[in-house]
């Protein structure tokens, strides 16, 4: 497959790196190679810059003190981190977390995990357009509880939960919050301390900054102490022990300092692309669903249900599309979506749907193309679909009883 | 996941795509797999009174898989008579297609639809050429 014509549409899989990030990286691949750890020569001293830099552009854009932030290699390794850590901790007097079923599964596990070393977990669930409900939250948190993690910003369907309501409730009740912000960053503004966010997960390439790397927020006022994942030279405040990747840290931090020049221009354009995107799928064609909430949402993100249309053969038509499906039909499980089975969205329309993810290099002419190739496929599969010819004749589909297999 | 030549060109243009009257003697519908699953096919097949298989029809709720399976097999049961429609067997179109493993229940449910499509004709019609049989399945959906 040719990837000359491909549009992409996956923005919450990964993006591009800005070509402005590149360009601060470069030099410290080759002339300025120095470990930022030495101590002892320039070449140390020109890196340790370089790092410190970055580590105030991130804590920037989070309204945090650069102290704040260890760089980790992705979200994965820093929810795993926040979670584990604190945990691990605070386990003698603390012996509860308390998460959400949405969350992504490197939060899920390492919560699993935890239960297997004899915590008690909590799952909260979601109400049907993805956000918490915080009275369940606030009943959730009791006085064993070490920490609360729930996500910024979903990956699946885009909604942003209530993160400064959250953290209030979790600073009332004295536990920790940690917020897996891998989708949130540099999409929406963040304040660490308006949020009373207590640990945050960060990902570089999420937001236009290289991959393997990423960071963590860990707040010292009030202090929050962790245990290590694993041993070494106890860089990074003693959390995160191993020679920090110089280019990668400027290439991140780079990243957001863009965000906080562009973030707000930005996400009104993302915004306009979306709506357009929306409103041309919806005038064409009917049955088509939004998964999660469609105002609580980054703009970048639209996760679709095309009714009686499963979303893998959808997606081999959309040939030139590079998307996601919420199908999980593609990958060697074939359940649906957890997130989307979550919301009370039902299997059959769970198996219908795409997520597709706009960001700053998507353009209003990818926009049009992608909404009529969506379109003519859906009615292509529609003619296709014995679901669709039984829903004209008024047939309810409900009613027939379907044998599993 | 990379496919057949053969499945990407069933899935690129579909053969026999559409619907008989479900209510007429000589037609045969088999309605199969369930919403939930993400795989419906409908096979419906016109017997003539020799119990030869005319024509067949299908439309599918499903991966591209399951529309190349079904669309193969309209082509495959024309001409054919019942019994030798009804010897066509999942690993026979799993082959033809390449179908990846995790694909093989498509394949599956092709040749459950045209059983379900067989039975509903010999349901419909008994004392025609073919086999009585009095307790067939109803159309409603098996597999």
């Amino acid at each position: 497959m040719t990837k000359s014509k491909q549009i992409y549409l996956d923005y919450q899989a990964t993006t591009p790196m800005d070509p402005r990030v590149l360009d601060a990286m470069m030099p410290y691949f080759t002339e300025k190679f120095g470990n930022p750890h030495s101590r002892n020569h320039p070449y140390g001293w020109e890196a340790e810059d370089a790092v410190e830099t970055a580590r105030g552009h991130i804590a920037h854009l989070i309204g945090a003190d650069p102290k704040e932030i260890i760089f980790t290699s992705g979200a994965t390794e820093s929810n795993n981190l926040a979670i584990k850590g604190v945990g691990r901790f605070y386990k003698d007097r603390k012996n509860h977390i308390v998460t959400c079923v949405t969350e992504h599964k490197c939060v899920l596990e390492s919560c699993r995990h935890l239960g297997q070393e004899g915590f008690d977990v909590t799952y909260l669930p979601v109400t049907e357009n993805g956000l918490i409900d915080l009275d369940q939250l606030r009943d959730a948190i009791t006085d064993k509880t070490a920490l609360v993690s729930i996500m910024g910003v979903n990956n699946e369907i885009g909604v942003i939960q209530p993160l400064a309501e959250i953290g209030r409730i979790c600073r009332e009740k004295g536990a920790f919050f940690h917020s897996d912000c891998a989708q949130a960053v540099g999409k929406i503004p963040l304040d660490v301390n308006e949020m009373n966010i207590d640990l945050m997960s960060i990902s570089g390439h999420k937001f236009y900054g290289p991959k393997g790397i990423g960071a963590m927020y860990v707040r010292r006022k009030p202090r929050v102490r962790l245990t290590p994942l694993f041993s070494g030279g106890g860089q990074e405040r003693g959390m995160r022990s191993g020679t920090l990747p110089t280019p990668l840290c400027v290439g991140l931090g780079e990243a957001c300092a863009i965000a906080s020049k562009e973030m707000t221009a930005e996400t009104e354009r993302l915004h306009a692309l979306s709506t357009r995107m929306l409103k041309g799928i919806t005038d064409q064609l009917p049955e088509v669903y939004v998964n999660g909430d469609l105002d609580k949402r980054i703009p970048g993100n639209l996760n679709i249900s095309f009714a009686y249309v499963e979303g893998e053969s959808l997606m081999m038509g959309i040939k030139n599309l590079s998307v996601s499906s919420g199908s999980a039909c593609t990958s060697a499980s074939l359940e649906p979506s957890y997130v989307l089975r979550a919301l009370g969205v039902t299997e059959d329309l769970a198996h219908t749907s795409l997520r597709l993810g706009l960001g700053r290099f998507t353009t209003e002419k990818e926009v049009d193309a992608a909404v009529a190739e969506i379109v003519s496929n859906v009615q292509k599969l529609r003619e296709l679909s014995p679901l669709w010819e039984m829903a004209q004749e008024g047939i309810d589909i409900k009613s027939i009883e379907w044998a599993a297999h | 996941m990379a496919y057949s030549k053969e499945l990407l060109e069933h899935y690129e243009k579909p053969r026999n795509v559409g619907s008989m009257d479900k209510n007429s003697t000589d037609v045969g519908t088999g309605l199969v797999g369930a919403p939930a699953c993400g795989d419906v096919m409908k096979l419906q097949i016109k017997v003539s009174p020799e119990g030869i298989i005319e024509d067949a029809k299908f439309k599918t709720f499903g991966c591209g898989s399951a529309i190349a399976s079904s669309s193969l097999v309209t082509e495959w049961v024309k001409g054919k008579s019942l019994d030798e429609a009804a010897t066509i067997k999942n690993t026979e179109i799993a082959e033809h297609l390449a179908l990846p493993p995790v694909k093989i229940h498509c394949s599956v449910l092709a040749e459950d639809a045209i059983k379900a499509a067989i039975e509903d004709y010999k349901t419909k019609a008994p004392g025609s050429a073919v086999t009585e049989k009095e307790d067939g399945l109803d159309q409603s959906a098996t597999g």
